[in-house]
């Protein structure tokens, strides 16, 4: 006898491959915005050199990013709310989010883990504690991007929103640096997903799992 | 397959029957889904253009527009900031600002629809003089905050605008050479905060930032702030504006 899985539900692999080109696209015209005023520096590392717009063709096309952001900016947050609406209803959030305090030293286990200082993860469900925290955290990224997005979208309309992120600038920053997350974030996701392997990447096309024939099939 | 249910255990050559088939059809959804995003995309951006963007990205340019315009109040004002808060104003910008104009041989043209005005610096300084401090927002991203003083768009509409006529839908505004110009929707325009302005931090405008009057209008981002105005046309057809056509939104409000 022989196991196949439904491990990612339809509407889930959806909302995430969705989000994959919209969230590119974002963090495109993002920076092609930026590149107007690109004043942010980091321990001497300017965001970003001169041959990184050069090579990607990103100079002087501010009103370009601009019609793109607000154009993919619904796909972007209206994907967001169906994904997060999704969770909730269906009951899956309670393998995403994480559900106690211990879920922290856990995630830090799963690190130790996978670099290869502990031989054994530490027990879980469908998502190891880091997976929880990390698939959390970057909803709440999303919904921090909206948010600081709206406060410099509207910073007069929505001026009491640009004074709860710390006005114009500090709104401005945070929404760039939480780019920068999403940067990182897909870093170590696709690295993940590399050493997972290609059954484990197919799952979140296919959504199933076909586990190995268990020896007891083959008595 | 049953929606709830999640496993299924069946005989070695059923599962991998069971696998191979919702793959195949998996992998093909994904292979027309990829196929379709890129295509639209590269559709959407091939669209013939409008003022140097693709009519699509026009379109929803437009929608949020009328989302922002049905949020737009009198009511909610830019924040007002302690002198202590200025800061620097470079100059950007000087479209419009070539030809020698001085406050004396200046004068403002007024097209309300009724007959055509021609008014001088002090009719405007005849109006309720207000004087705020308040934030700059550049298209580009920075920001900075400025003391203005000038006359209310509204003060000035009331006295000039032909009584008892309806206020048209748009206000159009260029420089006296007529190489700048900005499209105004009339209720933007209209705000409480929006000045003809001829002082900049308690002096007169340079020409730098528009002397001898300019608009400031902190609903916009500060492309729409036209420096020098030499005409003001109230209009219900929605006038040209010298950025919407270099590829901008033509609302830009903020």
């Amino acid at each position: 006898m022989q196991k196949v899985r439904l491990k990612h539900l339809l509407a889930i692999r959806w909302f995430h491959w969705v989000n994959f080109p919209v969230l590119f696209l974002m963090i495109w015209s993002g920076f092609l915005i930026y590149w107007a005023n690109d004043v942010y520096h980091i321990a001497g590392f300017h965001f970003f050199p001169a041959w990184v717009y050069n090579l990607l063709h990103m100079n002087y096309r501010l009103a370009d990013g601009m019609a793109l952001h607000f154009f993919f900016m619904w796909f972007f947050v209206l994907n967001g709310i169906a994904y997060v609406s999704y969770t909730i209803i269906s009951g899956e959030w309670r393998y995403l989010v994480p559900q106690s305090l211990s879920a922290f030293r856990d995630a830090w286990h799963v690190m130790l883990y996978d670099v290869g200082l502990r031989r054994e993860l530490p027990p879980q469900e469908k998502y190891n504690a880091a997976q929880q925290i990390s698939y959390t955290g970057i909803v709440a990224m999303g919904i921090g991007s909206f948010l600081t997005g709206l406060a410099i979208y509207k910073p007069i309309q929505l001026a009491w929103l640009t004074w709860l992120f710390g006005g114009y600038e500090f709104a401005r920053l945070i929404h760039f640096s939480l780019t920068i997350g999403y940067l990182l974030f897909f870093l170590v996701h696709v690295a993940q997903v590399i050493r997972a392997g290609w059954r484990n990447f197919q799952s979140m096309i296919t959504g199933l799992e076909l586990e190995p024939p268990s020896e007891a099939a083959h008595e | 397959m049953n929606k709830r249910q999640r496993e299924f255990v069946l005989p070695e050559k059923e599962a991998r029957e069971l696998f191979k088939k919702h793959s195949r059809r998996a992998f093909l959804t994904a292979g027309i889904a990829t196929a379709a995003a890129v295509g639209g995309y590269e559709w959407m951006r091939s669209r013939p253009q409008e003022n140097m963007a693709p009519w699509p990205e026009r379109r929803v340019l437009r929608v949020n527009e009328a989302i922002a315009k049905s949020y737009l109040s009198d009511g909610r004002l830019a924040p007002t900031y302690s002198t202590s808060k200025i800061g620097k104003l470079k100059p950007n910008g000087t479209y419009g600002l070539d030809d020698d104009v001085d406050a004396e041989s200046w004068r403002l043209q007024v097209a309300t629809g009724g007959p055509a005005l021609t008014l001088t610096l002090d009719d405007i300084k005849a109006l309720p003089r207000v004087t705020q401090i308040v934030k700059l927002h550049c298209i580009e991203g920075w920001s900075t905050v400025v003391q203005w003083t000038g006359a209310r768009f509204a003060d000035f509409t009331r006295k000039y605008f032909p009584p008892g006529q309806s206020l048209p839908n748009y206000v159009y505004m260029e420089t006296p050479d007529s190489n700048y110009y900005v499209g105004l929707d009339t209720k933007s325009a209209m705000h409480p905060q929006t000045l003809l302005c001829y002082e900049r931090n308690g002096n007169a405008l340079e020409d730098e930032h528009g002397a001898p009057l300019r608009l400031v209008i902190p609903v916009k981002y500060g492309v729409k702030s036209i420096k020098r105005v030499g005409l003001i046309r109230y209009t219900n057809t929605r006038p040209p504006d010298y950025w919407a056509e270099q590829g901008y939104d033509w609302y830009i409000g903020l």
